[in-house]
């Protein structure tokens, strides 16, 4: 067997130990030690700790030392290629493996974010500071005015859909009105600082460039998540299977915005369907694994919650779930508008990695790889998803392009035949997906033990 | 406005009727349950028993009529609302959370209660922390109660019939409810099992002051219960009373049995 391969199978199981060893570093409990008298929990110390750790072992393979590499430019790719599948299939995990709701409709969100992250990056590092500041207030705007419609919309009863849906759609475009004014008022205050694209200024480089990319893809994540509660307000009032469709038409209607973002939207920059160039290339291995660690945390801490547990009870039964109390449609709304901020984050790391977006990649075509992911790593299971990202991307990407590469030139494109294949025999032996439900380390959620002692004291009382 | 010691009206239900296209499900049934009551509302398959409830219940919105739980009109309120005023069910199908522990299908009925938002969870703030021990506390107390803790680590669809139909009781009664609707509690389940569930029914009522309306065709359980009986046939009451005078009333037993029985 050829070196180069056995190398790459290495990395394939050192990525999988490597995620498990997350997962465990990040759920582990320490028991409380006593200073002073005063019982310490170091538990979130240590679990920070083993996360930093975790973190540094991958920046050092991906460091030079003495011109070795443990991994090369070609690895740390597929790296911030998996984290970015990691968060856009967790977000569609959320809808519909925990949630029920068949969406086709995260890869548009996930252009959205790329996109606008992309866009507000493009415009600082070439001396225009109007797209952070529109986007930034813009959202901030709109999330305050959905909260206020929102409550108080509550006390209507029995309020139709498309009412409410009129009201936060004129709302949210007002917000975005005088987030352009704000814009036109305080761009030019900021622009000087900001240079031009060859000669960068104070504020469009060093730690300033990072945080406008920190902002940048929040804001375009936050964009997303707003995108997506006005599309699914009216659409999520639709049954499961109809759900699928509106979304997948959603995905299109993106897709023709995208290749159209010259012509009919006013964004000369993005060029259309000849594709965004010249997006600083700002994702780190930092960066990617930053996000994606957010990502994962936050939807961990949202399924262990009362609102988590509500979410899974609408998929498993929504009547049940209405008589019981819960909130269908806001919980439906809420699992979709979570899922497209995190496919919106994944985008806007996705864009500044690539340092180029065309439509072409956002394609719904190209939208049913996070699908195929959820249903291999297991409906409902985050351990899964997450495993299966990055599996694909460093089975398919990785492996397989190395060993067909060996054969001819042309021989990769025969990936598109065995991986389908490999689905195939995987539904036929495991329906229920790779790890099915199973969760590991962190992201289990607590298993609550027996109250052994009380039983006992009732039987002798 | 009475000065007598009679009881408040809890559900006022008049003039309910419920129309599926040409078929009318309910015609003019009007109820009024009094506070502590065990009431009961049987009659024969298909007589529109379960469409009443899930009137009620806000599952379906009913024609014309008005409901009435403590002097509020519920009609046009969403299942949610309902249940967040103090109306807890129980299916005639068994409606679990099939692939959840017993534990947890009790725990996502304190959702309405759970008193903390989504940014303390996804901090998982102190508040939130407090309120989850709270909740697994209660949510425990009421598996004691039903009988059901060495359960609750257990896949909810795994467990025996009457135990899942227990389940059900439990996580009704975790929405805090002031009036139990349970929808055909004995279905299924042999004579031991209707004692201790009668038993348990009564015990409920007794523990968490309850008012309990119930839809059942165990004639044992709704004569050996019920304080209060009311007979629905095609949609429309046919007899109201106590469990004596159902049995003898001869338009009870031609509803079930036929004419010339």
């Amino acid at each position: 067997m050829n070196l180069s391969i056995l190398f790459s199978i290495v990395k394939i199981i050192a990525v999988i130990a490597y995620l498990y060893g997350l997962f465990w570093v990040m759920g582990v409990k320490v028991k409380p030690i006593t200073i002073k008298e005063k019982k310490v929990d170091l538990s979130l110390a240590v679990n920070s700790l083993g996360v930093i750790v975790a973190f540094g072992i991958i920046q050092l393979a991906l460091t030079k030392f003495g011109g070795v590499q443990i991994l090369n430019n070609f690895d740390s790719g597929l790296l911030y290629q998996a984290c970015t599948m990691t968060m856009v299939a967790l977000g569609l995990n959320l809808i519909y493996g925990f949630n029920g709701q068949f969406s086709l409709g995260k890869w548009g969100f996930y252009g959205i974010g790329a996109y606008a992250a992309a866009d507000v990056t493009y415009r600082w590092t070439n001396g225009d500071s109007a797209g952070l500041v529109v986007l930034g207030i813009g959202v901030i705007l709109a999330g305050v005015v959905i909260w206020a419609i929102g409550k108080f919309t509550s006390n209507l009863r029995r309020m139709p859909v498309l009412s409410s849906f009129t009201l936060y759609l004129i709302g949210v475009i007002a917000a975005g009105y005088v987030a352009l004014m704000a814009g036109k008022v305080i761009a030019p205050l900021i622009n000087p600082a900001l240079g031009t694209n060859l000669i960068p200024g104070p504020l469009a480089q060093g730690i300033w460039l990072q945080v406008v990319f920190f902002l940048a893809v929040i804001f375009a994540g936050a964009f997303a998540a707003i995108v997506s509660f006005l599309f699914g307000l009216p659409v999520l009032s639709l049954g499961s299977d109809y759900f699928g469709i509106a979304t997948l038409g959603f995905t299109i209607v993106i897709y023709t915005l995208m290749v159209n973002t010259d012509t009919l939207l006013p964004f000369p920059e993005m060029r259309g369907g000849r594709g965004m160039i010249g997006i600083p290339k700002l994702t780190t291995w930092f960066w990617a694994f930053f996000f994606m660690v957010l990502v994962i945390i936050i939807m961990r801490n949202i399924l262990r919650s009362s609102h988590g547990r509500s979410i899974i009870s609408v998929r498993e039964d929504e009547t049940a779930a209405r008589s019981m109390g819960i909130d269908v449609a806001g919980t439906k709304l809420l699992s979709f508008v979570i899922g497209s901020f995190f496919a919106g984050l994944g985008g806007g790391v996705y864009a500044h990695y690539i340092g180029f977006l065309s439509p072409g990649a956002f394609d719904f075509l190209v939208g049913f790889n996070p699908l195929i992911i959820i249903v291999f790593g297991g409906l409902g299971s985050m351990t899964g998803t997450i495993t299966a990202s990055f599996g694909w991307i460093f089975f398919l990407e990785g492996l397989l392009r190395e060993v067909l590469g060996k054969i001819s030139p042309e021989a990769p494109s025969w990936r598109y035949v065995l991986y389908p294949l490999t689905l195939l025999v995987l539904m036929l032996v495991r329906p229920q997906g790779l790890l099915g439900t199973v969760e590991w380390g962190f992201l289990k959620r607590a298993v609550i033990p027996m109250r052994k002692e009380k039983a006992d004291e009732g039987e002798k009382a | 406005m009475n000065t007598t010691n009679e009881k408040t009206p809890v559900l006022q239900v008049e003039g309910l009727n419920k129309y599926f296209g040409g078929l009318r499900a309910v015609n003019d049934f009007n109820i009024v349950i009094h506070e502590g009551d065990l009431a009961g509302l049987i009659g024969p398959n298909g007589a529109g028993k379960t469409t009443i409830f899930n009137q009620i219940t806000g599952i379906y919105l009913p024609t014309s009529g008005t409901i009435k739980f403590y002097g509020i009109n519920l009609v046009g309120f969403e299942p949610h609302e309902i249940t967040r005023t103090g109306i807890g069910r129980t299916f005639q199908n068994i409606r679990l959370f099939n692939n959840l522990t017993v534990l947890d299908n009790v725990r996502i009925a304190f959702h309405a209660q759970c008193g903390y938002g989504l940014f303390d969870s996804i901090s998982s703030s102190p508040k939130f922390d407090r309120r989850e021990n709270e909740i697994v506390e209660q949510a425990q107390e009421l598996l004691e109660i039903m009988k059901l803790s060495r359960f609750q680590n257990e896949i909810a669809r795994n467990l025996p019939y009457g135990e899942q139909r227990r389940v059900e009781i439990a996580r009704a009664l975790a929405c805090g409810p002031r009036l139990l609707l349970l929808d055909e509690p004995a279905a299924g389940m042999n004579p031991k099992e209707i004692s201790q569930l009668m038993e348990l029914i009564h015990f409920v009522r007794e523990k968490f002051k309850l008012t309990v309306l119930l839809i059942e065709h165990q004639m044992r359980l709704v004569m050996g219960i019920c304080e209060h009986i009311t007979v629905v046939d095609f949609g429309e009451v046919i007899a109201r009373g106590n469990p004596k005078e159902i049995q003898d009333n001869p338009k009870v037993v031609e509803a079930y049995l036929g004419k010339g029985a």
